[in-house]
């Protein structure tokens, strides 16, 4: 049996373009209003969803995603109520791959088996966990693959050849590069570089690579597409959904602001490959 | 492998993936990781170099003022009626406390990697300060990331790490207190990773700093081992220090850990009290969890959310703890318990009036345990107390809480 993500690349494959990878963070602004997004998601375009673990020390982002975090967790967020989402969003879509992004500890404290289990349940098909690399791979990423998780890793401008069939060993579903040393939605990155070293990856790997952390706009997306299996845009959603919160909660355009970012992105990719 | 809850000796951790028992760790960020490796490597060296020894053992000599005394407390253990009572006195190094140890080994290891420039992470300043000041010496340039909130309650050391050359970067992010500013540090040190070299000012965070940062405070127990040995003849029946991150304690604490009949307390800060979310009480009142690139205890939710600390003094102010005393904790070799803000402020006078040693508020919780247990301790009993810092920088604070406008 393949996977949602195989399945989901095969058919991108064959369509002749890349992935959209699309980032919102679990409940923000509000459980109800991301559920909303998270269903449309698809439909504005969106191949992948990441859905992000809101966590209060959120050492790898910057601050677009620092503050969507802190938004869900003040609107009552859990990894309980993420996983909730996630089971929302299944009830209508059965084929769009759905990651869950985030850092550690909320899933140390809820249980790594019973977090696998729910996670599995909910209709989660992979997990990027910042804050586990290589080294810690029996805290979370064997117990996950085991259970039939996708364990996605980030490689980075740092992974060096040493290092890189290391970071690919227990990589499943995708490998996730990090087109810049830095925090997300920060310095754009360099088209060029980031060519180059999705080529080495791919030296290394039969896995699709996406490439992520400071893509914002449709033209990135689509130079870094030329190159790549797949694109991730993340804080320019989140930082959509912020400008059109009203009084700090969702306005009547909070939803529309998210997809039409998605949108944009998706119709750029959509035209260069035409 | 993990370590066995009951080892053969205390003082054989970490292992080589950095744990003390299911504690530390290495939970940080892929970009980070081959950084990390290769510190760990150039500590591996710089620990066994003797290149390495004699120039950081040069510059405690001249430029701190080791070795500390060992400072008999003559009236307060007449006061207290019990066990003799002596003082470690690193609150009389450069800079007013015991930062100064850890800065001057990271900073020359810094060099070696050939770091350009120097970040940190600072709740009261004294790290921050510490930092700015070896920078100073070597000239390399220093940013120290400080939280909004604790800038303004600590305006002369925000001054003093400005007269030394250091930029200070203000931490609005989150709660602006400082594991926001370790988030905010960890952030640049991500940007600027080639260059750059973390120098985190505390036991704690990924391998290797723990033990890192453990062995170059360990001056401290080392120090105070041989000069009870000089002054009395034998060891001390009970060991003393306050606990934030941990870096003094686990200092003192480690030369003596395979010593089975040196009793050892670790005293944390007990903020308002226990009941409440107002104290800072990771290893009495949290639970295991991951933050900073460890496992470690943590004040947290039951979600895994980290919560905000609190206490009277600033450089307890952290919601978790460093590694190994997690570890010492769980096999029951170390002690740990809270004093509350009020219990320190008395000894903060109490001390003052008493040896005319104005301690900082971190020891001064160290010294409120040493009150209630002195008195009960037999006068042939011997008690030694880490004093870390000195009290200049609360003096505000404190008149503030004793009610005195200066």
């Amino acid at each position: 049996m393949t996977t949602r993500i195989e399945d989901r690349f095969a058919k991108l494959k064959a369509e002749g373009r890349p992935a959209l990878v699309n980032f919102i963070m679990g409940g923000d602004p509000d459980h109800e209003t991301c559920l909303q997004i998270m269903r449309d998601l698809p439909g504005a375009g969106a191949d992948i969803i990441e859905l992000g673990m809101p966590f209060s020390d959120p050492m790898a982002d910057g601050p677009s995603i620092q503050k969507a975090g802190i938004r869900a967790l003040k609107a009552g967020a859990s990894l309980q109520k993420t996983l909730d989402i996630v089971k929302g969003f299944r009830a209508g879509d059965d084929e769009t791959p759905v990651i869950l992004m985030g850092y550690f500890n909320p899933i140390y404290i809820y249980g790594v088996a019973r977090f696998v289990a729910a996670a599995l349940e909910a209709g989660v098909d992979g997990l990027i966990v910042v804050d586990l690399p290589p080294e810690m791979d029996d805290e979370l990423c064997l117990p996950a693959l085991e259970a039939g998780l996708n364990f996605i890793r980030l490689a980075t401008p740092t992974t060096d050849d040493k290092r890189l069939p290391a970071v690919l060993k227990n990589t499943s579903g995708f490998v996730y590069y990090v087109s810049i040393t830095g925090i997300t939605g920060a310095a754009a990155p360099d088209a060029g570089k980031v060519a180059k070293a999705v080529e080495r990856i791919k030296r290394h790997t039969d896995l699709p690579v996406c490439v992520g952390f400071g893509v914002r706009t449709a033209e990135q997306a689509v130079e870094i597409g030329k190159g790549a299996d797949g694109v991730v845009v993340g804080s320019a959603i989140v930082s959509a959904i912020e400008n059109s919160l009203e009084e700090g909660r969702a306005g009547s355009r909070t939803v529309e602001a998210a997809l039409s970012v998605v949108r944009d992105l998706s119709s750029g990719l959509r035209a260069s490959k035409a | 492998m993990n370590q066995a809850l009951n080892p053969n000796s205390f003082r054989a951790g970490p292992d080589e993936e950095g744990r003390f028992g299911k504690f530390g760790g290495r939970f940080v960020a892929e970009t980070l990781m081959p950084l990390v490796l290769d510190l760990q490597e150039q500590w591996t060296w710089a620990k066994s170099d003797p290149g390495f020894k004699r120039e950081l053992d040069a510059l405690n000599a001249t430029y701190t003022g080791r070795p500390s005394p060992l400072y008999f407390a003559e009236r307060l253990t007449e006061k207290l009626g019990g066990a003799k009572i002596y003082f470690k006195r690193d609150e009389l190094n450069h800079t007013g406390s015991h930062k100064i140890n850890n800065c001057l080994g990271q900073i020359l290891l810094a060099r070696k990697m050939g770091k350009t420039r120097i970040i940190a992470e600072t709740g009261a300043g004294q790290h921050g300060v510490a930092t700015a000041t070896v920078c100073a010496r070597f000239g390399l340039p220093c940013v120290v990331y400080m939280g909004a909130t604790d800038v303004e309650r600590q305006a002369p050391n925000v001054f003093r790490m400005k007269l030394l050359g250091a930029e200070v970067v203000p931490v609005t992010a989150g709660h602006g207190t400082l594991k926001d500013a370790m988030n905010e540090a960890m952030r640049d040190w991500v940007t600027n990773v080639e260059e750059t070299y973390y120098l985190i000012g505390t036991a704690a965070g990924m391998h290797p700093y723990p033990e890192m940062v453990r062995d170059f405070q360990s001056v401290i127990g080392k120090e105070a081992r041989e000069q009870m040995l000089a002054a009395e003849g034998r060891l001390p029946d009970l060991l003393v220090a306050a606990v934030g991150g941990g870096s003094n304690a686990i200092g003192l604490f480690h030369p003596f850990l395979d010593d089975k009949d040196v009793a050892i307390v670790g005293v944390e800060a007990g903020g308002k009290g226990l009941d409440g979310d107002e104290h800072c009480a990771s290893l009495t009142a949290g639970s295991p969890g991951v933050l900073h690139g460890n496992r470690t205890y943590l004040l947290q939710n039951e979600d895994g959310q980290i919560k905000e600390g609190h206490s009277i003094s600033a450089g307890l102010d952290y919601p978790g703890i460093g590694p190994e005393h997690s570890w010492l904790k769980d096999t029951g070799r170390v002690e740990y318990v809270p004093i509350m803000d009020t219990e320190a402020l008395d000894a903060f006078q109490l001390l003052t009036r008493t040896e005319g040693i104005i301690p900082a508020l971190e020891p001064a919780h160290a010294l409120a345990e040493v009150v209630k247990r002195a008195p009960k301790m037999g006068k042939d009993k011997i008690i030694i107390m880490n004093l870390c810092g000195r009290g200049d920088k609360d003096v505000h604070t404190a008149a503030k809480h004793l009610g005195v406008e200066i």
